[in-house]
């Protein structure tokens, strides 16, 4: 493998004369395609836990292409869009299928992002030099769930319209300009078809548009820090003479070998939920929601879909208006903050203490709990249950500083090693 | 042309230029942010409704829309404005302190005739539809009938005021309304000729 950075057009299995010789006078193809992908290192150790966020790309790609065919056959408005709904699972050729792919697809969105998350949490992928990179995926996480949101108006079942009409409402708790802010969002009186159409503008084109923008950020920001790896080491500090990491491995061939083989399994799995459960026992597809909006009749059971219980569980917990809504904010907006949260000297959880483990593992004990609160009624012991529940979430986050700093931490060595 | 570079003047006219720009971006901004507001079509259909609540027996609900909002006109029985009395330890805001209602509708009812309640029927907390819950003791010992809200269990007395230690904050909301004649209400208009 050389890695000669002269300006030809020399990539492996390529020529370098002809078209290609044109074409890389003309734009920098190669030049990307280095630095980007076959000169771009990450460390060798990288495991499982770090194909998330391949599978995060590929997942937009099929929620992209799904929803431009989705958008040939659907119509934006109140008095069309539960029936063109209709209309592509049954007569659009094909259109069960797009259509499931779009709605299994939102929902493995969250999971892999969860997880994505997730391993930057438990490898400290966030902290110094990685702060911007976090907060990026942050607004990638914000805009995902604006993108969610919108998207799960545009059925207009009944699910549709009383979750949107309680997620707007939140807005009247702000003080004073609230009632006024819930009007504009809404552009009528109630949730009509003023809205859909325009909750339909924001998903197809507005909110996608920021996403595709925020991914890209998030990409260059990556590839300029570098990967993070389960040890925490910084493999740019130990480099060999040509000026490649030592622990690093090109991102291609060796970590798209990897991604694929996880791209395939993701697929299986995929595929399996499109075929075989595509509503996912009501998690994924609510019930309520095969019943057209009707505005006068609110469902026995409100509850939003999966991704949102945690913060909806939050939000119930909470017996005052406003409070609710802070509470449910913070518990979104206090991610953003973990890499000042944070006072460990050490990035992985390999090498912390047990406190942190401790601490992250009643988070995710806390989350799945708040999750599964989250769709049930809020009623006696489910309450006090998600009480419990919401203080540990935040303990999580403002106890961070006290923890991560009493906490014993293992020394970190200086190159990254293997645990068989 | 000069050699020196006036530098405090160059920064000058930088920052005018921004400032400028950033003026023109933020008016351009407004007929963008405006069209978001309530149409002038969505505004005509918001117009006030006319009801006929000449068939209504005591103690029936009566629900119509206005501005896709449920509006419930309840006729109230003896015993049922009895349980609004009995109901005012439990309520949050029993006095109607909120400006929940129109003026002339602050009282122990919260309505102008006592007999007929009109409130909408969405929950102050997120706007959920409540339920009737009218027998009492349906919901404990302490219930004279009312409304209850399936989405987060708030309840609401036979006048619409919210029970304490529930979610939502506020006493549902009387619409501006004002009797045409003995059995026809207009809702969403107490002035004027609608």
């Amino acid at each position: 493998m050389s890695s000669s950075h002269n300006d030809g057009a020399q990539v492996a299995g390529r020529g370098a004369g002809g078209f290609n010789r044109w074409l890389n006078k003309r734009f920098p193809l190669d030049k990307m395609l280095r630095e980007h992908i076959t000169e771009y290192y990450a460390s060798k150790n990288l495991n499982w836990w770090s194909v998330f966020g391949s599978l995060a790309l590929v997942v937009l790609v099929i929620q992209i292409v799904s929803g431009i065919f989705l958008t040939m056959s659907y119509k934006p408005a109140a008095a069309d869009a539960f029936a063109s709904v209709e209309y592509i699972m049954r007569d659009v050729n094909w259109g069960w299928l797009i259509r499931y792919m779009h709605s299994t697809g939102a929902s493995m969105f969250f999971v892999v992002v969860y997880v994505h998350m997730f391993r930057g949490m438990m490898y400290g992928s966030y902290k110094n030099p990685r702060e911007l990179l976090w907060i990026f995926g942050m607004f990638i996480y914000l805009a995902l769930a604006a993108e969610a949101f919108f998207g799960y108006l545009l059925p207009w079942g009944q699910m549709s319209y009383w979750g949107a009409q309680v997620i707007v409402s939140l807005f009247g708790a702000i003080p004073v300009v609230g009632e006024s802010l819930v009007e504009w969002i809404r552009g009528d009186f109630f949730i009509s078809d003023i809205t859909l159409n325009r909750f339909f503008a924001l998903h197809v084109i507005a909110i996608p548009l920021v996403l595709v923008g925020l991914v890209v950020v998030h990409i260059l920001a990556l590839h300029e820090v570098g990967s993070n790896n389960p040890d925490g080491v910084e493999i740019k500090e130990k480099k060999g003479p040509d000026g490649v990491p030592l622990d690093g491995v090109a991102f291609h061939p060796y970590h798209t070998a990897k991604d694929l083989v996880a791209f395939v399994a993701f697929a299986i799995v995929f595929a399996a939920i499109v075929f075989y459960a595509p509503e996912m026992g009501g998690y994924f597809l609510e019930h309520a929601n095969f019943e057209a909006a009707d505005p006068l009749k609110t469902p026995e059971h409100i509850a939003p879909v999966w991704y949102f219980t945690p913060f909806y569980a939050i939000l119930r917990a909470v017996p005052d208006k406003l409070g609710g809504v802070i509470l449910m904010g913070a518990a979104m907006i206090l991610l953003f903050f973990l890499p000042w949260l944070d006072r460990s000297p050490v990035k992985s959880i390999r090498y912390r203490g047990w406190m942190f483990k401790l601490a992250l593992a009643v988070f995710v004990v806390s989350f799945f709990v708040l999750g599964f609160l989250g769709t049930r009624p809020a009623t006696g012991v489910y309450t006090t249950l998600a009480r419990v529940f919401a203080v540990l979430y935040f303990a999580f986050f403002l106890l961070m500083p006290l923890y991560t700093k009493w906490d014993k931490t293992k020394p970190v060595p200086e190159r990254v090693v293997y645990h068989d | 042309m000069s050699q020196d570079l006036d530098l405090s003047r160059r920064h000058f006219l930088g920052v005018a230029t921004a400032v400028t720009g950033g003026v023109g971006a933020v008016m351009a901004a407004i007929p963008f942010l405006a069209s978001w507001k309530p149409s002038a079509r969505a505004q005509a259909l918001g117009a006030p409704v006319e009801v006929d609540i000449g068939k209504l027996e005591p103690g029936a609900l009566l629900k119509v829309e206005w501005r896709g909002k449920p509006v419930w006109i309840l006729r109230r029985t003896d015993p049922m404005l009895e349980g609004v009395r009995e109901s005012d330890p439990e309520c949050r805001d029993p006095d109607s302190e909120q400006p929940q209602q129109p003026e002339y509708a602050r009282n122990e009812y919260r309505s102008i005739k006592p007999e007929y309640l009109v409130v909408v029927g969405s929950c102050t907390h997120l706007g959920c539809s409540p339920v009737d819950r009218f027998e009492v003791g349906s919901l404990g010992p302490e219930w004279y009938g009312g409304f209850y809200c399936p989405c987060h269990g708030s309840k609401f007395d036979l006048a619409g005021r919210v029970f304490k230690g529930v979610p939502a904050p506020l006493n549902l909301l009387v619409p501006p309304h004002r009797y045409l004649s003995d059995t026809t209400i207009l809702i969403g208009s107490d002035s004027g000729v609608a």
